[in-house]
């Protein structure tokens, strides 16, 4: 653990909730610790169409770094759209006995996009996204983890006057950079959920630290 | 008028982020595992570029991130060779596709109820 001044640790500390009283509790998570995650296309709340599907493109890396064998996601959707299952609505209503006995699956992660996008103000822009997550074991179906994904990344013009600003407000604005930077900010924000000490996943079977993790042991 | 929009840029947007991360304190940064190439990547302009991303792109490209991979003595992600048989499917290389989902298989046990699931439903 790198050496912080305590400025920073305390900084750190009130941003992370890290000094919370209660800990985490991870006992059903580590008693039903999946081999295998299922992530299905997240239901959206937001107002941007694309929101679940880019979300989906930023989730598989962290949760197989973290340890997991995490199911090619586009082949997932493919999959339920062949068989009958248009969108995530459907696919969030299939019982976890079916997605365990057609995947194989340990364990499935319902997500939730509840804000995406651009969020304008005066003369700045913040980038937002949030989303609600929950792992579900599909044996015993109990819940295992659950917890948000959230990243709000503000631009605003470092100098210059009100001119300067409103200029860079309107640049924000072209297409692909915005679809970019929220598809940018989403793996932050899947990153800082996935990888968080304190209210984060285990670590899983694959990765190096899994027998060391004490977390619910 | 532009050269002024370029110089604001330049000088920099500056991002603040706002972030709830504690996870650089922890000490817990995550380490990649494997060789995640254009995987990710992929998959986001398949959805937000299709243009950029049809199964002859994504073959070709992922099938050099498994050589570069292998040549690195890097592990290929989960998933991966698995997406690399989809592709393979759609674009009617069926042989491929299935010596792929048994790649997978062969790597991640996890995946063999779904990939033998794909394997029985193609024609021999």
């Amino acid at each position: 653990m790198r050496a912080l001044p305590p400025w920073a640790l305390a900084v750190c500390c009130l941003l992370s909730g890290a000094c919370a009283a209660t800990k985490h509790d991870y006992s059903a998570y580590r008693q039903h610790l999946p081999r295998s995650i299922l992530v299905l296309p997240p239901l959206n709340n937001s107002t941007d169409v694309n929101a679940s599907y880019v979300y989906l493109s930023t989730v598989s890396q962290p949760l197989a770094d973290c340890g997991y064998y995490v199911f090619p996601v586009a082949m997932v959707d493919g999959f339920m759209k062949e068989n009958g299952l248009p969108g995530p609505g459907e696919m969030h209503a299939v019982p976890l006995d079916k997605l365990r006995d057609v995947f194989g699956a340990d364990a499935v992660l319902y997500v939730t996009i509840e804000e995406w996008g651009q969020k304008y103000l005066v003369l700045t822009s913040t980038t937002v996204v949030r989303a609600k997550a929950e792992l579900v074991d599909t044996v015993s179906k109990t819940s295992l983890w659950s917890g948000t994904a959230y990243v709000s990344e503000g631009s605003g013009g470092a100098e210059s006057g009100l001119i300067g600003m409103a200029v860079a407000a309107i640049v924000d604005q072209i297409v692909d950079t915005m679809t970019d930077r929220v598809h940018d900010v989403a793996g932050t924000a899947n990153r800082g959920m996935i990888f968080n000490a304190n209210d984060g996943f285990l670590y899983g079977p694959y990765h190096p630290q899994y027998d060391s993790d004490s977390r619910g042991r | 008028m532009v050269a002024n929009t370029q110089a604001l840029m330049a000088r920099g947007i500056v991002r603040v982020v706002i972030a709830i991360l504690p996870w650089w304190i922890a000490g817990c940064a995550p380490k990649p595992l494997y060789y995640w190439g254009r995987y990710e990547t992929l998959l986001y302009e398949m959805y937000a570029k299709p243009g950029q991303a049809d199964p002859a792109t994504q073959i070709a490209q992922l099938s050099e991130d498994i050589e570069r991979a292998q040549a690195n003595g890097q592990r290929v992600p989960p998933g991966v060779h698995a997406h690399l048989g989809y592709m393979q499917f759609l674009s009617g290389d069926l042989a491929k596709a299935r010596a792929e989902f048994e790649t997978e298989k062969r790597l991640y046990s996890e995946s063999a109820t779904f990939m033998d699931r794909l394997i029985g439903r193609m024609p021999n």
